[in-house]
């Protein structure tokens, strides 16, 4: 279905809840041909020196499948983890750990969205309590201005400008804007606007799969 | 998180499961008489078993599936389970719920001083923090440097890639491939699942096409031709033992609770053709010859199944691709499983985001208003704008209240009046002096200076003199201050 303007559409989604045995939660997320695999442990045992005495510490290790973590992967980490903590209810689990270890296992445009895709259904999976869902969503402008979203590589390196936002469920409210280029104070607007009608199809596929998952108990 | 030890009853338990099995087993010739057992260990009701208090449970154990904890027998290997990634070199390899990621790259370097012509291999094993909540990151246990090693060995050192055909400018440039692989979930013999991972992502390699005519060196992206594959010679696999009873019994492909009671481990790691590329024995057990004799032919049975496996796993992913089929990680999901769902493309609407741009720029507030330029009042002090009213006076005020009722013991409200007066006239004096401090003389009480060097002075003076003298003290610094401020 090549017919929407722009080339506004996601690529196709698969996901499955639960793939590994260790982790308390775990969720592997595929947007096309981008795959994250999320592995949860928590509430779990925290350092003394990573404690918090009323709300559970978040933590976020994103690895990369060739090489060592880098800055980029820090900052990475880093939206994730104000992104996860801003969802989480720490407040029922102080004194505790949450920890989020997210593999690249194939890169192909959008990763930073299918980073967020794939910790919120391992946040679900693992059972942990959440204020909302949240959900990644990446748009590429190019030089016309015009809006594609959930790019693919080519697309990411062609774009004058590539946004990626973590929209919550409730309301559809921006958790998190990351923007890499130049835009104008319209074209953020629009992205934003485009970036929650995509979160729409999202969370229904979010809900498809849980419901999915349990529907034989 | 640290790693959680053992705890005695389910050491004992484990233990126990192994004992049953061994029990059972002596019925068997045992080990080092009998030739091959074949790929099961059979067992035999007797009834000349010994006695044991145990009797009644043996038999309904003897009738039931004579298993492991999770079903297997002795020399049973769990299921593998290969699947390749969308671009070359990356493959997921499960055996049983240990999971390993291994991907390869190239990228061209000038070789080793010693080895010319020679390219370099590289191994990266990692153990990633979501395969056991024991592994943190940055710390590198003891585990992984002995996975490593193992893995270097069996696969470098049996030179099962052809180093020499990696070369492309001899002592100048060579391809340097690098195989990394990840640990996704630990449950159990990490170096078999790491070793099949490696050796299945060399194998579904492709690296770019280079021509060297004469000087010219010619590197072709995978658009303009197609990427060729490495020149493996043989395919190298672990495969391990644990043993237990100080060596007597042995189980193949421990499982992740085998492993932590286990005497002992043994690796082969052994080609299709039965030669053994690399044999490692830990954990101080002592093994009879024959011993090691019936684990490498086990092995060599094991290994032909599992290169049977991945031959097969790479002519698949060979065809789909040159099919034009769909292949990546999506499709090695099966549609049927109920904990995986999959999604076509989904269209979305965006034909009206610019109408709902505007509204909301519209109906945002109006930037605020430019902030004024800079005023440079002397070299290195500017202001910009005007700033809130200075609230320190009125601090000032009650304080000084407050201490003028402290002092009402043995001041009175005159002496309070006093203090006033002092600090009015403090105030006109010090406005411009910093350094010295020159205190107005009033007649009623003797004035006391603010200077180090007369601090013995001090002491000497009237008591209530002092009293007020240190509140004056304060409150004068506190108008020093607030002077200071407003300037």
């Amino acid at each position: 279905m090549g017919s929407e303007p722009g080339g506004c559409a996601l690529r196709r989604f698969s996901c499955e809840l639960g793939p590994l045995g260790r982790p308390d939660g775990s969720a592997a997320f595929l947007q096309g041909d981008t795959s994250v695999l999320a592995g949860l442990y928590g509430p779990a045992e925290v350092k003394v020196s990573k404690e918090l005495y009323d709300k559970a510490t978040v933590e976020v290790m994103l690895k990369p499948k060739v090489g060592l973590p880098g800055v980029f992967e820090k900052n990475r980490e880093q939206l994730i983890r104000k992104t996860c903590e801003a969802v989480i209810l720490g407040a029922l689990h102080p004194r505790t750990s949450i920890s989020i270890v997210l593999q690249v296992i194939s890169d192909a445009g959008a990763l930073l969205a299918c980073c967020l895709n794939a910790a919120c259904m391992g946040l679900m999976d693992a059972g942990l309590p959440m204020k909302s869902l949240f959900c990644g969503v990446t748009c590429a402008l190019d030089a016309t201005g015009a809006i594609t979203l959930d790019p693919t590589a080519k697309q990411e390196k062609e774009a004058r400008a590539v946004l990626t936002f973590a929209i919550s469920s409730v309301e559809r409210q921006v958790l998190m804007c990351t923007t890499k280029g130049t835009c104008s104070v319209e074209e953020l607007q629009q992205c934003i606007a485009a970036a929650q009608r995509a979160s729409g199809a999202i969370f229904h596929f979010y809900r498809d799969s849980v419901r999915r998952k349990y529907s034989k108990t | 998180m640290k790693e959680t030890p053992l705890s005695n009853c389910e050491r004992r338990f484990l233990l126990r499961a192994i004992e049953e099995r061994k029990v059972r087993d002596r019925d068997t010739p045992p080990p080092g008489q009998a030739p091959s057992h074949g790929s099961a260990g059979g067992v035999r009701a007797s009834p000349h078993l010994s006695p044991s208090r145990r009797a009644p449970a043996r038999v309904v154990t003897l009738l039931s599936a004579l298993q492991r904890l999770d079903g297997r027998q002795s020399y049973d290997y769990r299921n593998v389970r290969i699947s390749f990634g969308a671009d070359y070199g990356c493959c997921i390899v499960e055996l049983g719920r240990t999971r390993v990621l291994g991907q390869v790259s190239c990228e061209l370097v000038s070789p080793k001083l010693n080895r010319a012509t020679e390219g370099i291999l590289f191994f990266n094993l990692e153990l990633s923090p979501m395969a056991a909540p024991a592994f943190e990151p940055g710390r590198q246990p003891e585990l992984l440097v002995k996975l490593n090693r193992l893995l270097e060995r069996c696969l470098r050192n049996s030179k099962c890639i052809d180093t020499e055909s990696l070369c492309v400018v001899a002592g100048v440039k060579v391809w340097q491939i690098r195989v990394d692989l990840h640990l996704l979930n630990h449950d159990g013999n990490i170096i078999d699942a790491a070793s099949i991972a490696a050796i299945v992502a060399l194998c579904h390699f492709r690296r770019p096409d280079v021509s060297v005519q004469g000087e010219e060196v010619t590197l072709y992206t995978p658009e303009e031709r197609d990427p060729v594959p490495l020149s493996i010679h043989h395919m190298p696999i672990c495969v391990s033992f644990a043993f237990f009873q100080q060596g007597t019994y042995l189980l193949v492909d421990p499982s992740e609770r085998e492993e932590r009671v286990m005497d002992g481990l043994l690796v082969i790691a052994m080609n299709k053709h039965r030669e053994i590329c690399t044999i490692q024995s830990s954990g101080g057990i002592m093994l009879l010859k024959d011993q090691v004799l019936r684990c490498s032919k086990i092995t060599g049975v094991k290994v032909a199944e599992i290169t049977e496996l991945i031959q097969k796993a790479l002519e698949n992913d060979r065809k789909v691709r040159k099919e034009g089929g769909k292949f990546g990680f999506a499709e090695s999901i099966p549609n049927q499983k109920i904990s995986a769902f999959k999604m076509e493309r989904a269209p979305v609407d965006t034909n009206d985001v610019e109408e709902q741009a505007e509204e909301i720029i519209t109906k945002a507030d109006p930037p605020s208003d430019v902030i004024a330029k800079p005023i440079i009042r002397m070299p290195g002090t500017a202001q910009i704008g005007e700033g809130l009213e200075n609230s320190w006076g009125d601090f000032e005020e009650s304080e000084r209240e407050e201490e003028e009722e402290g002092n009402s013991d043995d001041a009175t409200t005159s002496g309070g009046q006093k203090m006033e007066t002092e600090e009015i006239n403090i105030v006109s004096k010090t406005k411009k002096d910093d350094d010295t401090i020159i205190l107005s003389d009033s007649e009623e009480e003797e004035v006391v200076i603010l200077e180090p060097e007369e601090t013995h002075k001090k002491t000497r003076t009237h008591t209530t003199a002092k009293q007020e003298n240190s509140s004056s003290k304060k409150a004068f610094n506190k108008k020093r201050k607030k002077k200071r401020a407003t300037h």
